[in-house]
């Protein structure tokens, strides 16, 4: 049996199938979690989508943070438990207080949708394990307000710690210190604006998704194991 | 009692703002001189029933703080006063 992971899914979510079968492609169980729901149900990994979570409305991730399945995945993330947040996911857990940081609107107010090209910074995270520092992968982004902003002691902690996961090789979207996905201090949750599970198969242009997909799956197995 | 609140949010100094930006780029070709410093906010208008005015403003304070701003990046003034919002 593979890794057991969970996504989480809001109303206005719509990335949920596309991580699903990503991680079944790689050989892991994925199950969709509903966000009104006040568990994480038992998973080894918990993974948040992206999408327009309640619609983005107020700001994007600002009500998901408060739908009662929130508090389990920072239950679970305070356990040590892997979790990911995709683009709208990655706001969710920054909102959520779960990442240091925000995201604010794009610099030149674009929404883009094209395919990026991340450095991986670090291998030290639940997403990179499997990946090698200084790895170029292909990754598509798809986002409105990706432009990452932390104030100056952050961004100083953020570097210190080795904390900034990947990095945009051209800046897309004005990120400070062209961030492009940050983790926490414990390194068990990662969250990042480009979204790996549209590059993990050949028919849709780029399989770079892959490692990091597959690093989250093997980090989650080690959790089944010694539970 | 009833409480009109008004909240008015804005980006906390030093953090970058696109539309500010954009808006004070545009105004040049649009015939208005002499205006800088554009910051874009928001502001948000309720009615609030509380005991008193004291306990009205810890509310709108307390919601400001939790719901209605991040403070990673935003800070707001929070302006409560007797009666219906205008």
């Amino acid at each position: 049996m593979g890794a057991r992971v969970g996504v989480v899914l809001f109303p206005g979510s719509n990335c949920e199938m596309d991580v699903a079968e990503a991680v079944r492609d790689l050989g892991g169980e994925a199950e969709i979690l509903w966000h009104g729901d006040a568990t994480v149900g038992g998973v080894d990994a918990v993974v948040v989508p992206g999408g327009f979570a309640h619609g983005d409305y107020l700001r994007p991730g600002a009500i998901a943070r408060f739908s009662p399945i929130m508090e389990a995945v920072s239950a679970f993330a305070a356990d040590g438990g892997p979790v990911v947040g995709i683009c709208n996911g990655f706001q969710v857990l920054t909102e959520a207080g779960l990442l240091p940081g925000a995201l604010q609107k794009n610099a030149g107010l674009k929404f883009l949708c094209t395919t990026t090209t991340l450095r991986v910074e670090t291998t030290s995270t639940v997403l990179t394990s499997e990946a090698l520092v200084g790895d170029e992968l292909r990754i598509p982004i798809n986002h409105f307000e990706g432009n990452y902003t932390c104030d100056v002691e952050t961004l100083a902690m953020l570097r210190a710690e080795d904390r900034v996961v990947v990095r945009y090789v051209e800046n897309p979207n004005g990120s400070v210190d062209d961030i492009a996905g940050v983790c926490n201090e414990g390194r068990n949750v990662v969250g990042l604006m480009p979204h790996p599970e549209r590059a993990c198969h050949e028919l849709v242009g780029s399989v770079d998704g892959v490692p990091l997909l597959r690093s989250l799956l093997a980090t989650a197995a080690v959790g089944a194991r010694s539970a | 009692m009833l409480f009109s609140v008004l909240v008015e949010t804005r980006l906390r100094p030093g953090i970058a703002d696109p539309q500010g930006h954009t808006i004070e780029r545009s105004l040049p070709h649009l015939g208005f001189e002499g205006i800088s410093g554009v910051r874009v906010g928001k502001a948000f208008r309720f009615s609030l029933e509380a005991a008193d005015e004291a306990t009205a403003q810890a509310h709108a304070d307390e919601v400001t703080r939790r719901f209605l701003i991040n403070p990673v990046i935003e800070d707001a003034d929070v302006v409560v006063s007797v009666g219906e919002p205008a």
